[in-house]
């Protein structure tokens, strides 16, 4: 069977795979072969796991041979972002401190992808500690957009949506702490999920910062983002904050939801995200979004979330904090990088400072400061106020609408070393996906054609705490309206 | 600075200092925080053995080794043993939630502790002293252990080692601090303290208490003040307390240092002191340039905790009576105080069910808690049947069994389970009628006319003497039978007649 005839999405392919039609090897083959042709100008991947993956694309085939059941992921190739926990294979999070690391355990998340059948093609690039918007942060060199390998594909899981855009694997999964899977889904033009806080296990996912990140899917359609969802999303023992499947019944039902349309939805377009700050071509482009959800029946209408302009201060004070917290424990004793001195603080010191790059270094320093005595109040303190403050006013906002609709990224990806100089100008990408974190609803990016630079444009749709199904169900009726991803904005 | 050490303590209810130089007197003042491991199956947040002297590094497991990815779980046991704890010791239980305490050393896999800071589990509670005195808890929350660190070759301590190795077992072991206030006003008192503290751990279940293994830890906030002085002194932090003894000397050497101090003009520094056992005093740990900023804050791993009603309101019905409340029991049941030495002991023994049971059984209750003060220390008493201690004390009672012969059929009766009377007849204690012992009595006084005479006419100190002469033949002729009062009352009364 040549490429071409096989499957380009998750479900046909599972669906083939467990009919006995196609063989996971096959499949994994011509992924394999994929990845082989282009790796080298992206750079998506830290590790490739092509002799693994083959051994467990064989173990799929002789199940379905025997008659069994390999899962609703049946044969279908995925990419992991370096910061979830693979047993006995490196994760690294991009960071020379993690070198030699090798986990002694799974990820939950990597653990019910494998339970659903999916095959694991390799280990994917990000920014170091997955702090960063373009990949550039990481210790392993960018990963390159593959609709222009001049531009960067957006962080911090530019290895997981260049994976699923260059066609190394229909899934990824990735982590999302302010927009680390919104944002590169845009970028690239793919479709990218930020789950519910609490709805997906964060256990074996490396923390960032705790009380944010979450673990998501990136796929070509909205169907495969719900499909990888509900296998990875549900309860866990293991992560006290993990939601009991009791009260996530709904937000698990994604599926079944695509094709209920919009008839009737309350969408709401959110005035602050929409003037300055925000390319023209990108706004365009979400205006004629919330046109084809009005053209689909939705009552389209304007929203004003005024504490939204306060997201990213309050996000890069929380942020930081937690991760001073999280990133002190490489510190050369028990695992990874260790340089050596005199004494133990001599060598922690020199340790993480080898081994920490320089934008993990800064939000390091960030955040101890945030927390320090004497600053706790006027800078933590406060920005946890500023969270308060933002739930409260998007409890408000959806006391009128159903789903907002917002950009994803304020611009179409951008070239290597545009934003590197500037921290500050590489933190205002994330101004339209931080909210959404620190309220710890769900969100997810989707492309909508291109910008007037012929790059991909992502739309974002936000949703209340365990709003997905009704999220999804707007994010298929966009899906079918959408340009065509080449299609440039005139 | 040198440390003196010229003023004396005078002992008391309180433990004051004199001053030699201004004629000053001193109290100290101590707040006692104590760290005690929770007796659990499991650690705090993980699923391995919570388990003393095991080889290094065996119980361990990605989650208290704080590998990337790992989160932490509760422990169920852990919050049903705090709460435990904390209802006895009078607290409230509330809701809580766990923070990082945040500081980097290599025996603290994560380089942050998790504790609880501004929102504990239990506060406000107290703890009554054998002595009567109320000592406030502010609170006892729940934290994790450190792993434990070694150092190796060199001069064996942490500067100077060839190498250090670390234990983890230790890491993420359930402990409680319990926070007292400071209304200690004696370095006994401190030691007492410790003793009915673990006396609660014991009947809670809540920890094996053991100082010396490590699973009770005791750090002890000292500060001096002149006597009505309203005004708390600066206090330093001591620690590496490990035994009772250590508690007890480092506080008086440390308040002696205090004054030592003030009365020179000099100020008090609020530090942390080390204790050297060896050479007896308090040595000034991590200086305030050194001071760390824990920068706490809430742990996002975690969800806030909040035992429900129920729950609470399950665990005071299940609490055993702790030792306050049965010496109150005792103390009524017996008519004693509720201080009284005995009362105390036969709580501390364990042997108060007994007690009262035999109380119940109408043994009078001074003889019986005496009998358990004195003679019913050691294996067995516990068995001891409550119905045979209160006839052996109506024997007593009734003038059949000597205080002497009731000790000796006691310790028959503990080790054979017999009858009092059955033991007093066989060993020959018989009732000694008054007409007989005054035969016997008179007999010795006429064989002894001499002593008899220095008996009558000697002073107090050769009547004393010669009373013990008497007594002891006449002891000697009953086989120590007799009654000594008896005896000394028939003496009594014969010398009378013979003026």
């Amino acid at each position: 069977m040549s490429n071409s005839e096989i499957p380009t999405t998750a479900i046909e392919i599972s669906r083939a795979v467990r009919a006995g039609e196609l063989s996971a090897r096959t499949v994994i083959d011509a992924h394999l072969e994929t990845i082989d042709s282009r790796e080298g100008e992206i750079n998506a991947f830290n590790i490739v796991l092509a002799d693994e993956a083959r051994a467990a694309a064989d173990a799929v085939d002789r199940l379905v041979a025997e008659g069994g059941d390999p899962g609703v992921l049946a044969g279908v190739p995925l990419a992991v972002k370096d910061n979830l926990c693979t047993r006995g294979i490196p994760t690294t999070c991009s960071s020379r401190i993690l070198e030699g690391w090798r986990p002694p355990y799974d990820a939950t998340v990597v653990q019910r992808v494998a339970a659903a059948g999916a095959i694991s093609v390799g280990k994917t690039n990000l920014d170091e500690f997955a702090m960063g918007s373009s990949t550039e942060n990481s210790a392993f060199g960018p990963t390159r957009n593959p609709r222009d390998v001049s531009r960067v594909p957006g962080g911090s899981s530019g290895g997981s949506a260049a994976a699923v855009a260059a066609g190394f694997a229909p899934l990824s999964l990735g982590s999302d702490t302010g927009g680390s899977i919104r944002q590169p889904a845009a970028l690239c033009g793919v479709v990218g999920v930020k789950p519910t806080y609490g709805l997906v296990s964060r256990f074996g996912l490396i923390a960032f910062a705790s009380s944010l990140d979450q673990v998501g899917p990136f796929s070509t359609t909205v169907a495969d983002s719900a499909l990888l969802l509900e296998a990875i999303a549900g309860h866990d023992p293991l992560d006290s904050t993990s939601i009991n499947d009791s009260e996530t019944g709904a937000a698990r039902s994604l599926l079944s939801v695509l094709d209920d349309g919009v008839a009737g939805l309350r969408v709401g377009l959110v005035t602050e995200l929409m003037g300055e700050g925000i390319a023209g071509d990108v706004a365009a482009r979400v205006r004629q979004a919330a046109d084809a959800l009005a053209a689909a029946g939705a009552e389209v209408g304007e929203v004003s979330i005024p504490a939204l302009s306060y997201g990213l201060s309050a996000y890069y004070l929380i942020a930081p904090a937690e991760a001073s917290s999280n990133l002190a424990r490489y510190d050369g004793v028990r695992y990874g990088m260790r340089v050596d001195a005199d004494t133990t603080a001599e060598m922690n010191t020199a340790t993480r400072t080898a081994g920490f790059g320089a934008e993990v270094k800064r939000r390091i320093m960030l955040g101890t400061y945030a927390l320090s005595a004497g600053y706790y109040d006027a800078y933590y303190g406060k920005a946890l106020k500023v969270r308060t403050l933002i739930c409260r006013d998007f409890d408000a906002a959806y006391q009128n609408f159903d789903v907002l609709l917002t950009p994803t990224s304020p611009t179409t990806a951008f070239r290597f070393g545009e934003k590197t100089a500037d921290p500050l100008s590489m933190y205002l990408n994330d101004i339209c996906t931080i909210p959404t974190n620190l309220a710890g609803h769900p969100a997810m990016s989707l492309p909508f054609g291109a910008g007037t630079d012929g790059m991909p444009v992502g739309v974002q749709l936000l949703a209340p705490a365990l709003g997905e199904a009704t999220m999804f169900r707007a994010a298929a009726v966009l899906e079918a309206a959408a340009p065509a991803l080449t299609e440039a904005l005139r | 600075m040198s440390v003196n050490l010229t003023h004396e303590p005078i002992e008391g209810e309180h433990f004051h200092i004199a001053s030699e130089l201004t004629g000053d007197v001193w109290e100290i003042v101590v707040g006692l925080e104590v760290h005690c491991e929770l007796a659990t199956v499991t650690k705090l947040f993980c699923g391995c053995p919570n388990m003393f002297g095991d080889e290094p590094n065996t119980n361990v497991c990605p989650v208290c080794l704080g590998l990337p990815g790992s989160l932490p779980v509760l422990n169920h046991q852990v919050v049903e043993l705090a709460m435990r704890l904390g209802r006895a010791l009078h607290c409230s239980v509330e809701p809580s939630v766990f923070a990082r305490k945040n500081y980097f050393y290599p025996d603290m896999p994560k380089d942050y502790q998790v504790s609880q800071f501004d929102r504990p589990i239990n506060v406000d509670g107290w703890l009554d002293l054998p002595d009567g005195t109320r000592v406030g808890i502010e609170r006892a929350h729940i934290e994790e252990d450190t792993g434990k660190n070694t150092h190796a070759g060199g001069s064996g301590r942490i500067h100077g080692a060839d190498y250090s190795l670390v234990d983890y077992n230790r890491a993420g072991v359930p402990l409680v601090e319990i926070v007292g206030r400071p209304h200690i006003r004696h370095p006994e008192q401190a030691k007492t303290y410790i003793d009915e503290l673990r006396a609660i751990l014991l009947a809670t279940g809540a920890s094996d208490a053991k100082m010396e293994e490590g699973s009770l830890r005791v750090d002890a906030n000292v500060s001096v003040r002149r006597v009505g002085d309203p005004e708390l002194g600066r206090r330093c932090e001591i620690k590496n307390l490990n035994s009772l003894r250590s508690l007890g000397r480092a506080i008086e050497y440390e308040a002696r240092r205090q004054v030592d101090l003030l009365e020179s003009g000099e100020i008090i520094k609020q530090e942390t002191r080390h204790w050297d056992e060896g050479a007896g005093r308090t040595r000034p740990g991590r200086s305030k340039e050194e001071a760390e900023d824990y920068r706490y804050f809430q742990e996002p791993d975690l969800v806030p905790l909040v035992p429900g009603a129920e729950w609470i309101a399950a665990i005071d019905a299940a609490l055993p009576p702790m030792p306050a409340q049965r010496r109150t029991v005792l103390a009524e049941a017996s008519g004693l105080a509720v201080t009284d030495t005995s009362v105390v002991i036969t709580v501390q023994r364990d042997l108060d069910a007994l007690a009262l049971a035999a109380i119940a059984a109408g043994g009078d209750g001074r003889r019986v808690l005496t009998h358990v003060e004195h003679n019913l220390s050691g294996d067995g008493a516990a068995d001891l049947d409550a119905l045979l201690l209160a006839e052996l004390v109506q024997l007593e009672l009734a003038g059949k069994l000597t205080a002497t012969q009731a000790k000796t059929v006691l310790a028959d009766m503990v080790v054979s389970g017999r009858s009092p009377e059955v033991i007093a007849a066989e060993l020959g204690f018989e009732a000694m009628d008054d007409s007989e012992l005054e035969g016997i009595v008179d007999g010795i006084i006429a064989a002894s006319p001499e002593e008899w005479e220095g008996y009558c006419s000697g002073d107090d100190k050769r009547r004393g003497k010669l009373q013990g002469f008497f007594v002891g033949a006449v002891m000697k002729a009953t086989k120590g039978q007799a009654d000594g009062k008896a005896v000394n009352a028939i003496l009594d009364s014969r010398r009378n007649a013979a003026s």
